[in-house]
């Protein structure tokens, strides 16, 4: 079946009304994994629906306690955002991580979501970042956070009339950053063979008070890995401490062997990973005290 | 003959005639090209590795509005024992016609099995898949090692090596040459190393997918346009596999985006032409990226056991080469190149070396720059450093040691010219790279490298235009930067600017016969066809003059441009303006078959890092030097060194072809079959070595095969040596060096 019809509506209510009256629609984001899946014969909507005129879906909002990031906001406007970037830069460099310009000029942190690829870039900083889904349905709102938000490969928690608004963050707190890292066989064009995201809070004395590490590519779907980040609370993150997350994570991984690499690579790696990632953000935290 | 070493514009460097179009997007590529009435052809494709087709009804797919044609291997020719001969090596009939389409048996997954031609694409696709075919599937062997072990699924009942029947194998071909006495040698040797290293199959990665158009005339006359390396090969081939007449053929080349070998046969056009041909429409296929990864000839992957004996004043004395090589489905004939050419950098007397090939349920391998010789050498040249370090001599001065030169010998038995490994050797030697030291954590690797190079037929036209511009035909494809130096050449010899001559890749019919744009050869043979074509235009020229002037011919002399006597002269845009006047039309064709060809040969040097705890490895600097005889436009030479580096490097650290156990391709697009991307590379630093080719006007050795020969074993070299992490089964991929750093003792 070919497209019958491509709808860009302008609200929240029309966009439900074409989808509710239309079940072989499909939302358009950035489209930068559907018009692919057409192109591969994976998907064969006969109606199109952009978003990307709906203002909820492209607001990009920081307030004193929340970061607002609308559904079919580009990476490209996300990760260029001053305050974002500097509030979350792991975040930002996972969405840059994501294509060339071009297809961060398209593509969205939602869409990612959506599309629940286990190795997706941007859903790891999602959760180490706290984020939560705000959902429209023909029955309400919902919010659920990204983590509970993937049901498996390729699949979310989205019911047939439901849409992906918001992706709502809290606000980092002082001495809060956090940072998102790879593991892929080139420096780009390419898709992660492992992944983390990792948040961390540390006080004046440079104790971590809070940690959220996440991963990618080596499960299902991503994972929030909640004793990884139980390990370094309390620690000044020592290599003990570090060490203990390691060991987490890769206890909570799950991988596939499969022609990116090996579940036993992939087991390896992303502790490898997690050790660098949390390195990272606790530099990026001392460099912004020291500023 | 010697060499010309004096040049007004040879070894310049002027911007290349096809750069504007290519850069602004109007060049015309293989899929570029369209017809009135044009139609569309699909291809439907076997689901199995191994099966065999009981029967294949296409009445669904006829019946349907808008379908004009189909057609299956039946419409095809019977193979029979045909061989046909062609530029760089003969090929049977039986093992080209099933890579077009098979004929009743499926020997891997996606090979054709039928076609379709209907009023748009999407309609062809979907009458291809109402195509209904019965297949008794067959168990598929992938693995060539597998193939050769008892039990494993034969391929071809009816095929045997030395050509008289025994118990079936997958055993293609088997050749051993020898020369002395290279056991007793090895007797006499004070260090012995001896190693096996495999290479995985990979694909040339040409950016172009192939594509056609095919018309056929009132009088069934067939006009076909596509993106190939040899336009006179594939009307050749195209009309052996559809029993059409070669005088009934014409093939026009397109702009081309890469081949490297691949495109130098035929896929889609024998198919295209037979649905042209069935539907009275212009037809056109175009293949997709997975089909082209999936349907046609890679090169093959290798399995490498090189012993290599020297004694202790530094001098190689035996080798012993054994080398397995994957053919895929049919013959592709890989198992000479090691045979013959495996020890050829080398002054060995006593060294033997055997290639042999295996039947496997995976598509029929094709050349690839310099075919088969990359993994090879890659055992060779990491046994070679080996040999050196135990040895405790430099590696590079071990080569210099042991380094072939005029009069030596190799295992085909004639001596040696005038080559430059030894000038390679030394330059490389001298360079900055390698005397730097080597940054802390990272690891240097030199390898060198041969091919052989060849020169075959080629031919060239000069049409002189009344305004003294010059349209320079060939049959030649242009894949390296061949107009360039065409136009170069013409120039040199006539003495006249270089932007008056439009140098131009034109149709079997418009220029005499040229093969096949490979072998490194065409900058050599057809550019020895455009001097040849030059002369006698100079000739011709300088007749004209003798006639006008009353003058002896010999006394007329060409220079700058001009013709001259005395004080009088005449220039060539005069002679273009008066050509009416004096004799008609001023045109030269020329054609040769070229035994000129110099073998080629390249120094590497590679320093990488490699991150301990990941595994995975980064080119820090890359140095290419390599001998090109006489680069006529350096900057094309040193685009084909960095170019086959590139590739060279992307082979050792992350390519390879990856197949499920139902001989299923399970990467087939450049997302999950990983070429290097640009920042995946240093800059590659280039020298050209110039050593003249004695046997060529201007000096000239083919200088595009030879750079993808050393880089796999100077990256594996080099990551050996940043930590003693030693992979003896490549690619260098992240896993694989993280597994080896683990295991390392």
């Amino acid at each position: 079946m070919a497209v019958q019809e491509f709808v860009a509506p302008k609200s929240l209510p029309e966009a439900q009304g074409i989808f509710a009256n239309d079940g072989s629609a499909s939302w358009l984001a950035g489209g930068t994994d559907l018009l692919v899946g057409m192109r591969l014969g994976m998907r064969d909507p006969s109606r199109i629906i952009d978003l990307k005129q709906i203002p909820e879906l492209m607001a990009l909002e920081v307030s004193d306690d929340s970061i607002l990031i609308g559904a079919a906001a580009s990476a490209y406007d996300i990760l260029h955002n001053s305050e974002i970037g500097s509030l979350c830069p792991g975040l930002a460099d996972a969405l840059d991580l994501i294509g060339s310009t071009q297809i961060q000029g398209r593509c969205s942190a939602g869409g990612n979501l959506c599309n629940a690829s286990p190795a997706a870039d941007s859903i790891p900083a999602l959760i180490a970042n706290g984020a939560v889904c705000r959902i429209l349905g023909s029955s309400g709102e919902r919010l659920l956070p990204v983590e509970d938000f993937l049901v498996g490969p390729g699949k979310n928690a989205l019911k047939a009339d439901e849409l992906l608004v918001q992706l709502v963050l809290p606000k980092p707190m002082l001495g809060t950053s956090d940072a998102y890292l790879r593991l892929t066989p080139r420096t780009e064009m390419d898709i992660a063979v492992a992944g983390t995201g990792v948040s961390i809070t540390l006080d004046t004395a440079g104790v971590c008070t809070a940690a959220r590490v996440a991963i990618g590519a080596v499960a299902p779907t991503a994972l929030l890995v909640e004793a990884a980040g139980q390990a370094l609370v309390g620690s000044k993150l020592e290599d003990e401490a570090i060490d203990s997350a390691v060991t987490a994570v890769r206890a909570a991984a799950s991988p596939i062997s499969d022609k990116r690499g090996s579940a036993q690579y992939r087991t390896h790696v992303v502790g490898v990973l997690v050790k660098r990632a949390i390195q990272r953000a606790q530099a990026r935290i001392n460099a912004g005290a020291k500023a | 003959m010697n060499a010309k070493q004096e040049f007004k514009i040879v070894g310049t460097r002027p911007i290349r005639p096809d750069g504007l179009d290519k850069v602004t997007g109007r060049a015309r590529y293989g899929a570029d090209l369209n017809m009135q009435g044009q139609i569309y052809g699909h291809i439907l494709r076997s689901p199995h590795a191994h099966a065999n087709i009981k029967s294949i009804d296409c009445s669904n797919a006829l019946a349907m509005e808008g379908v004009l044609a189909v057609m299956t291997g039946e419409d095809l020719a019977e193979p029979g024992n045909i061989v046909l001969g062609s530029g760089e090596g003969a090929i049977a009939l039986k093992d080209l016609i099933p890579m077009v389409m098979s004929q009743g048996k499926v020997l891997f997954h996606a090979q054709a099995v039928a076609a379709v031609a209907a009023t748009t694409a999407a309609l062809a696709a979907e009458a291809a898949a109402a195509i209904e075919i019965v297949y008794e599937v067959l168990p598929a062997v992938t693995d060539m090692h597998e193939a050769l072990a008892d039990g494993a699924p034969i391929l071809h009942s009816d095929r045997f090596p030395d050509g008289k029947p025994k118990e079936p194998t997958n055993l293609a071909a088997e050749i051993t040459m020898q020369v002395g006495e290279p056991d007793a040698a090895f007797e006499r040797a004070d260090v012995i190393v001896e190693r096996t290293y495999s290479v995985p199959m990979c694909h040339q990665g040409y950016i172009e997918p192939h594509a056609c158009v095919v018309r056929v005339d009132a009088a069934k006359r067939v006009d076909l346009w596509c993106c190939t390396q040899g336009h006179f090969t594939v009307r050749q081939y195209t009309a052996a596999v559809t029993g059409i007449s070669l005088g009934n053929i014409r093939v026009t080349p397109s702009e081309i985006g890469g081949g490297f070998g691949g495109k130098t046969t035929v896929y889609l056009e024998p198919i295209a032409v037979i649905l042209a041909q069935k539907s009275g429409r212009p037809v056109k296929i175009v293949m997709d990226r997975g089909d082209v990864f999936r349907t046609t000839g890679p090169a093959p992957g290798a399995t490498t056991r090189v012993k290599l004996g020297a004694t202790k004043d530094g001098r190689l004395i035996a080798a012993d080469v054994e080398c397995l090589m994957d053919s895929g489905a049919y013959n592709g004939n890989p198992a000479g190149i090691p045979a013959f050419m495996a020890t050829a950098c080398y002054k060995l007397t006593d060294a033997r070396s055997s290639g042999r090939s295996v039947y496997t349920n995976k598509p029929k391998i094709h050349a690839y720059r310099a075919p088969s010789m990359p993994q090879v050498t890659l055992a060779f040249e990491l046994v070679i450093n080996e040999v050196a370090a135990e040895l405790k001599i430099d590696p590079l001065e071990f080569r210099l040691n042991n380094a072939v030169e005029e009069g030596d010998v190799n295992m085909m038995g004639a001596p040696y010219k005038r080559i430059g490994l030894r000038e390679c050797l030394e330059a490389a030697r001298s360079h900055p790279h390698y005397q730097s030291s080597v940054a802390d954590g990272a690891g240097r690797g030199i390898a060198a490298g041969y091919w052989i190079n060849a020169g075959m037929q080629s031919s060239a036209t000069l049409n002189v235009s009344p305004d003294g511009s010059v349209s320079l035909l060939t049959g030649s494809p242009d894949i390296g930067g061949s107009r360039a130096s065409m136009a170069i050449m013409g120039a040199e010899v006539l003495g006249i600017p270089l932007e008056t001559i439009y140098p131009q890749v034109v149709a079997t019919d418009a220029v005499g016969h040229c093969d096949v744009t490979g072998g490194s050869r065409t900058t050599l043979a057809t550019g020895q066809a455009v001097i040849q074509a030059a002369d006698e235009l100079v000739a011709e020229l300088c007749r004209r003059v003798a006639l006008e002037w009353d003058v002896p011919e010999d006394e007329v002399m060409w220079s700058d441009g001009a013709a001259h006597h005395g004080e009088k002269s005449l220039s060539f845009k005069d002679l273009a303006s008066r050509a009416s006047a004096m004799g008609g039309p001023l045109t030269v064709s020329s054609s040769l078959n070229s035994t000129s060809a110099s073998p080629g040969f390249g120094v590497h040097i590679c320093d990488a890092e490699v991150d301990k705890e990941t595994g995975r490895t980064t080119i820090t600097r890359y140095t290419v030097v390599q001998d090109a005889g006489k680069a006529i436009h350096p900057t094309y030479v040193e685009g084909q060194m960095q170019g086959g580096a590139a590739q060279g490097i992307g082979w050792a650290l992350n390519e390879e072809y990856v197949y499920n156990d139902q001989g299923v391709l399970e990467n087939a697009g450049f997302l999950d079959y990983r070429i290097p991307v640009a920042s995946d590379l240093p800059f590659i630093d280039t020298v050209i070595v110039e050593v003249p080719n004695p046997l060529h006007p201007y000096g000239v050795k083919g200088v595009g095969e030879v750079p993808i020969v050393p880089p796999m074993p100077a990256v594996a070299q080099a990551v050996f040596d940043s930590g003693n992490i030693r992979v003896m089964d490549l690619p260098l991929n992240p896993a694989k060096v993280a597994a080896a750093i683990i295991e390392a003792p």
